[in-house]
């Protein structure tokens, strides 16, 4: 792996940047592994580096049935946030949010985090209630949030609605520091550079047919390219999760629903932060690049199609626009939908199910990529010791038999 | 100025009305007709632009939406539209345009340094620099340097784009001669045939090549056509264009008109007729201002007598630059054809042509003086590219269509069968007039054919070639993606950005796949292609969000009295999606305090309309609501009332509210207001699944009635005033008549006093809001708002579903644990009170608090020593006038102790515990 | 935009409609354990391709069965519940 910095980058100007290497090696599959990870997403990556960097467990491979970080690593709108309500909650996404702080230098590939903080604006006095019972919250769990008041908010945010005719006026809001966006892709690039350096292989365009198990134990996978062994399986697949599961009796609490994201056309910096509005149910950032990234609530419809539908654009534009008038001289550039795996509770799914070896992180619905470090230390976790990390028990599939849900949505009343 | 006005050609602009627009700093002359383009190619500067990384100094290319340089922030009556393309803005006088990405102008640019750092800044640097003290040292400059436009933040353009549906039989996309013939052979078929067409004008190319079209010329054909689409009952939309193809056939399409219009056109059969887009050629410096594509030269000249140049070389492979060539000739242009083929047509009238040419590179700096062909320098003002056609594929692809590659076209080509629509012309592959015809079924004529040989980037050219020109992605940028191992399409556009720009990638997106199916050695097909998704072009925001904005955004329910309590001096708040009265007053904590006080001293009133009242009728309804409710309602007796919880199967409260039994198959169930249509459906489930829908029925009559309810010492002293029966027990009902009029009268109290819930038909609501006035006038008392509700039930201890209560809370943890004991039949939610979680002993309970300050909602219950951790947190928090205190309602784990900490914003302070009733717990004033 | 036939009011805008659920799960009745409770409650299984699904007209108030494929989004059949 070659260093990456200012010096090795000018180094290579002067040679017509001949000597790059591939940023990760394309891997050949080999009949055995310690580990397979399915997913070359995030979150699979991830499990892959951590399995080498921090339980010395090379012998991996991450089988991915496209292109690596083609799914909602790729389909996202980049934020990254611990602004929770449960503790279970706090200590999983904070987990993420500390590791994503030095994931540039860990990593050395620079995944432009830019922590320019993230108001969740409300419109009411109700609203505002529950906001200073996140906020509380998340002091208590020792997180950095506060409840913002209007002025503060305003001043955050210039370009807000603030007229008379205002549907939905800010009054305010959460407010957490250290949350921000990150080029979702390079997250995915880093991590594969890294694993791959750590001989991790990373297969692409390899797609899993089955699990084999045999007397109750996970044996290896069917693939594409062939069959191949090993005694621990973690799945990373978010949507494609059910069609794995299902066929060996694995009844998983999961929806799938298409969730749409906005880019507009390149700006100047118009907006600084990241903002959720209550009111309207739409979040948007404005990118490096000066595109805004604007997201929304999930389509009606079930679906595993991932392209996104004319009403929920509407909503979530016009929402937008109610939120920031001066925006509708913006022209939209590009729409794209991901397929996310929705949980009842909206909490993730982490821990063994089924089969002996096999190990889930899925259930993310619209939030898995600010969890990304978390997902693949935790996944890692119970690949390499075969049980849980104290961080993810909470997150085992058996709360949907004992009731103990962490329902961020029901306890904040704002979904996620 | 390089470009020159032809004296007379031009079809599209009207020379009796000048116009004159200011660009940067200059002032471009036009008229009527042309496009800010076309006018800046006639007379302008030959550098309008500057590139997104490079600032490379850039001139108009195209002439649709592939444009990729020419983009402006176009100032027009005082409006401001950020990152137009000048090639679709019409010129009007006085318009006012500034160059993107450049300062002060596109001339002038002070960041053209940038330029020199091109070998430091390949593709993807930023992921290789930057680690080193982290990101945020570096990003705040970054950001300022990139995006394009500047948005206005004064302009606040209106929300006045209706959407319009329609039906039709045929839709055609796109009015050139392929989409014109498939509207004339759908019109043979019977039908209504619609057609969308992107230009002011249908005919397509041949309104700049000319032509015949089965015997009659151009005009005469497309004017018959016209003519018939609209004979059928059929239209055809100018200005518009199809920029999304949806599920279920729907077509979305945004017409520029006196406002814009969001057509959504739900058609039996589309045709796609959008035509292909001319693909550039890649010398070194094909950037450089004076490089255009040949067919917009050809455009350019006959629709607006726009001459792109004096001395102009056509670099091209393709029969179809011989038409331009002879065009641009006769126009007086000095043209050269310079043929990569050795076999070609005859040189036109006053062209030089030149065989086995193969371009290499450009020579020029901010304005292009010559090329450099098999070796040999030829001096030119102008070059023209043709590198072959992409067709215009993205309705198909995102109508489910697949593509197929095409060897011979060397393009991918719609896969027929696939997808939603037909494909025909050059968006089919099929290139030119006479094939276009013959596709169309016409038979075969005599007319040029389109005879071309295709064009790829050469790896082998020295020089910095540019394959994106909008996001300023080169060669070298492709082939150092191979290398580093992005080689999937997706991920050279992520890492280069190739395609992501505001032209979609319509010039670069097929020489990107060239480049890297060459640098991996693979072909085309291996290499794979980009989905396409809506948007077609960039689409204004304001097309997709409609008129849904300020008070058509989320619409609020409005109350039928909103007028009697505004002439009452009420402040109105939204409750639940209800704009309802807050308080009486123009302060409206202080009012809420004096009529919560009065409601308890003398009388209130309150519009309690909104809260949801549901009808459920038949000899099933007592079976029905026994399964749907926690607490049993079979038992209630006729006229007679019960509160009652409605659970979720999971467990959860769902609901609150009090159900009467009107007669002993008539039930009224209240639901809040916020929840009444959920709760409908709720009790739907059940009835439609588990019994027998034919023994009863649910009604949702919310809006047939307006509830007033009176409450306080005096509520029955009102009632008599105003001539209202009152002879009911508590929990009772009374159904009679007042002045002729229906009236229900329940004596249910939210508040803990005597309280009488008096409805009658909506349409007698005002009649009744005057009787109970001038009844208060005798009697006294006041109109209470919301606010002065929520304190006097907060005293009470009563809850609100959603506020003291949330998505973990079950029926037990609120004190109403006996249906849970007792209950042996079945009942919704019912297995979920008895899970692990449910009957653990640490569950979170509602309590009240007592403290020396009114507490902050939201604030949360610690411990007063030990780790601090939440124990729960405050639900409900008022000033009670009538205690005197402060009083408070918390959902808290069970185990605390008699005082707990409350914390909020980082300070706690002490309360004590106590029971959530804090007024008159024994019930003795109702 | 989606439409959906209601086997009540015809093709419909999928405004109208809300998902209930995958068909073929039975409430199990008794004192259910809490794995056959749990997977009643929550065992949705996302199916990909052709799937039943209950759904409610929320204009007309009726539940019904709507059969479509859950990838291609084609509707293939609709009809009440009784």
């Amino acid at each position: 792996m070659k260093r990456h910095s200012a010096f090795t980058l000018a180094q290579q100007a002067l040679r017509g940047h001949k000597d790059w290497p591939q940023t990760w090696a394309k891997g050949t599959l080999k009949p055995k592994y310690d580990a397979v990870v399915i997913g070359g997403g995030g979150h699979g990556l991830a499990t892959a580096y951590y399995l080498a960097k921090t339980h010395g467990i090379t012998r991996v491979a991450v089988l991915e049935k496209g292109w690596i970080g083609g799914g909602n690593t790729g389909r996202n709108t980049t934020v990254i946030r611990s602004n929770y309500f449960y503790p279970e909650s706090v200590a999983l996404y904070d987990l993420a949010l500390r590791l994503y702080e030095g994931l540039s230098r860990e990593l050395n590939y620079n995944i432009m985090l830019s922590q320019r903080g993230m108001l969740i604006a409300a419109h009411t006095p109700a609203q505002m209630e529950i906001c200073a019972r996140i906020a509380n919250a998340m002091q208590i769990n020792g997180v950095d949030g506060r409840l913002m008041d209007a002025q503060e908010a305003t001043r955050r945010v210039p370009l807000a609605n603030q007229s008379a005719d205002a549907r939905y006026r800010l009054t305010g809001g959460i407010w957490q520091d250290r949350a921000g966006v990150a080029r979702h892709d390079a997250v995915a690039w880093g991590y594969a550079r890294a694993a791959s350096a750590l001989g991790v292989d990373i297969i692409e365009n390899c797609e899993v047919i089955d699990i084999i198990v045999e007397a109750g134990c996970v044996t290896g996978v069917e693939t594409t390219h062939g069959r191949v062994k090993t005694s621990a399986l973690g799945l990373a697949t978010a949507g494609a999760t059910t069609g794995l599961t299902a066929p060996h009796g694995i009844s998983l609490p999961i929806q799938t629903y298409a969730l749409q994201a906005f880019v507009s056309e390149p700006v100047k910096p118009v907006l600084d932060t990241v903002l959720l509005y209550l009111g309207t149910g739409t979040y948007l950032s404005q990118s490096d690049k000066g595109e805004l990234v604007i997201g929304g609530g999930l389509d009606r419809v079930p679906t595993h199609g991932k392209t996104g539908n004319l009403p929920m654009q509407e909503q979530i534009i016009s929402g937008l626009l109610e939120m920031f008038p001066a925006f509708g001289q913006l022209k939209l550039l590009r729409q794209w939908a991901g397929v996310v795996d929705v949980v009842p509770d909206s909490s993730p799914i982490l821990g063994p199910a089924g089969p002996k070896g096999l190990f889930l992180n899925c259930g993310w619905g619209t939030g898995g990529f600010k969890a990304i470090p978390a997902g693949g230390t935790l996944l890692a976790h119970m690949l390499a010791t075969g049980g849980h990390h104290d961080i993810s028990r909470p997150f085992d599939l058996t709360r949907f038999i004992t009731g103990r849900l962490i329902d961020e949505a029901a306890g904040s009343g704002i979904a996620h | 100025m390089t470009g020159w006005r032809h004296p007379t050609l031009g079809s599209e602009i009207d020379r009796t009305k000048p116009l004159r627009a200011k660009v940067d700093w200059e002032v471009i002359d036009g008229f009527q007709g042309d496009t800010l383009a076309s006018a800046l190619l006639a007379s302008g500067p030959r550098t309008i632009a500057r590139s997104f990384k490079y600032h490379r100094p850039r001139g108009v290319m195209g002439f649709g939406a592939e444009e990729p340089n020419a983009l402006f922030d176009v100032t027009r009556n005082g409006t401001t539209t950020p990152n137009a393309r000048a090639t679709l803005v019409p010129l009007t006088d006085g318009l006012k345009a500034r160059a993107v990405n450049a300062q002060p102008t596109a001339q002038k640019d002070r960041a053209r340094w940038l330029d020199l750092l091109h070998r430091a800044i390949p593709a993807g640097f930023y992921y290789k620099t930057f680690i080193a003290g982290g990101w945020h040292l570096y990003e705040p400059r970054i950001r300022k340097m990139a995006g394009l436009g500047q948005l206005d933040p004064t302009t606040t353009p209106h929300a006045d784009t209706p959407i319009r549906h329609a039906r039709c039989d045929t839709l055609v996309i796109g009015g050139g001669v392929a989409g014109l013939m498939a509207a004339r052979t759908a019109l043979e078929t019977g039908g209504t045939v619609w057609l969308i067409e992107q230009s002011r004008h249908l005919g397509g190319t041949l309104r700049w090549r000319g032509g015949e079209v089965d015997g009659q010329a151009w005009p005469d054909f497309v004017e018959d056509t016209r003519k018939a689409i609209l004979a059928s009952g059929g239209r055809i939309l100018i200005n518009t264009n199809a920029w999304g193809a949806f599920d279920h056939g729907l077509i979305a399409a945004y017409q520029r008109y006196v406002t814009d219009i969001h057509w959504q056109i739900r058609p039996l059969n589309t045709v796609l007729a959008t035509g292909a887009t001319e693909r550039p050629l890649w010398p070194a410096g094909n950037d450089i201002p004076g490089v255009i594509l040949a067919e917009a030269a050809h455009h350019y000249l006959m629709l607006y007598g726009a001459v792109v140049g004096r001395r102009i070389l056509l670099a091209t492979g393709s029969d179809a630059s011989y038409a331009t060539a002879a065009a641009l000739a006769e126009a007086g242009a000095d043209v050269t054809l310079a043929d990569r083929r050795a076999k070609t047509p005859p040189a036109p009238e006053g062209v030089l042509l030149l065989k086995s040419q193969q371009l290499q590179s450009v020579q020029g700096r901010t304005e292009m003086f010559g090329a450099t062909f098999n070796d040999t320098f030829l001096t030119a003002d102008t070059l023209l590219m043709s590198g072959g056609w992409t067709p215009s594929v993205q309705l198909h692809c995102q109508s489910g269509g697949k593509l197929d590659w095409d060897a011979d076209k060397d393009a991918l080509v719609p896969r027929p069968g696939t997808g939603h629509m037909r494909v025909v012309g050059a968006a089919n592959g099929t290139f030119g007039l006479a094939a276009t015809l013959i596709e169309a079924g016409l038979p075969p004529q005599t007319g040029p054919d389109w005879h071309w040989e295709t064009a790829r980037p050469n790896p082998l050219i020295k020089g910095r070639v540019w394959i994106d020109f909008q996001n300023d992605v080169t060669l070298k940028d492709v082939t150092l993606a191979a290398r580093e191992g992005f080689t999937s399409v997706e991920h050279l556009k992520r890492y280069t950005t190739l395609g992501m720009a505001t032209d979609q990638g319509r010039t670069s997106n097929f020489a990107g796949l060239a480049a890297m199916s060459e640098a991996t050695d693979r072909t085309i097909p291996e290499t794979g292609t980009t989905t396409f998704r809506p948007p077609v072009q960039p689409i204004p925001f304001t097309v997709i969000a409609g008129r849904r904005r300020g008070d058509l955004f989320n619409p609020l329910k409005r109350l039928t009295l909103e007028g009697q309590h505004k002439s009452r001096g009420a402040q109105f708040r939204e409750y639940g999606g209800w704009l309802r009265p807050s308080a009486y007053g123009d302060d409206e904590r202080s009012s809420a305090q004096t009529e919560a006080k009065v409601a308890r001293e003398t009388v209130g009133i309150y519009d309690a309309s909104p809260l949801g009242k549901l009808d459920v009728i038949g000899p099933g309804a007592a079976a029905l609501l026994d399964f749907a409710f926690y607490t049993r309602l079979s038992t209630l007796k006729p006229g007679r009332a019960r509160y009652a919880l409605m659970l979720r199967e999971n467990g959860i409260v769902f609901d609150d509210g009090v159900v009467m039994r009107v007669a002993e198959d008539h039930y009224v169930v209240s639901a809040s207001s916020s929840h009444a249509e959920a709760v409908r459906f709720v009790l739907e489930d059940p009835r439609q699944d588990r019994f027998d829908p034919g023994r009863v029925a649910i009604h949702d009559v919310t809006q047939a009635w307006t509830t007033l309810t009176v409450t306080g010492p005096r509520a029955k002293a009102l009632l008599d005033a105003a001539g209202l029966p009152v002879d009911c027990p508590a929990m009772g009902l009374t159904r009679s008549t007042w002045n002729d009029m229906p009236v229900r009268i329940a004596r249910i109290s939210l508040t803990g006093d005597i309280s009488f819930e008096v409805s009658v038909p909506t349409s007698d609501g005002a009649a009744l809001h005057a009787a109970l006035e001038a009844a208060r006038i005798k009697v006294g008392g006041h109109w209470i708002g919301l606010e002065a509700v929520m304190i006097l039930r907060a005293e009470k201890g009563y809850i609100v579903v959603g506020k003291d209560t949330d998505g973990s809370t079950m029926p037990h943890d609120l004190g109403w644990g006996g249906p849970r004991l007792k209950r042996s039949d079945a009942y919704l939610g019912k297995q979920s009170l008895f899970t692990e979680a449910a009957t653990a002993l640490d569950r979170r309970q509602l309590i009240g608090l007592e403290s020396a300050e009114v507490l902050a909602t939201g604030a949360h219950l610690v411990p007063l020593d030990g780790p601090r951790r939440s124990l729960g947190f405050v639900t409900s928090s008022y000033m009670s006038p009538n205690l005197n205190r402060p009083i408070a309602l918390a959902m808290v784990e069970a185990g605390h102790g008699s005082e707990v900490g409350i914390f909020h914003d980082g300070t706690v302070t002490r309360a004590r515990v106590t029971p959530a009733c804090a007024f008159d717990p024994k019930g003795e004033r109702l | 935009m989606q439409l959906f036939p209601c086997p009540f009011c015809g093709l419909r805008a999928e405004a109208e409609f809300h998902f209930a659920t995958t068909a073929g799960r039975a409430r199990p009745e008794g004192a259910p354990d809490d794995v056959a409770w749990a997977r009643y409650l929550y065992g949705e299984d996302a199916p990909k391709g052709l799937t039943t699904e209950i759904w409610l007209h929320t204009t007309c108030g009726e539940y019904f069965l709507l059969t479509r494929n859950s990838l291609t989004r084609l509707i293939t059949g609709s009809e009440a519940l009784r």
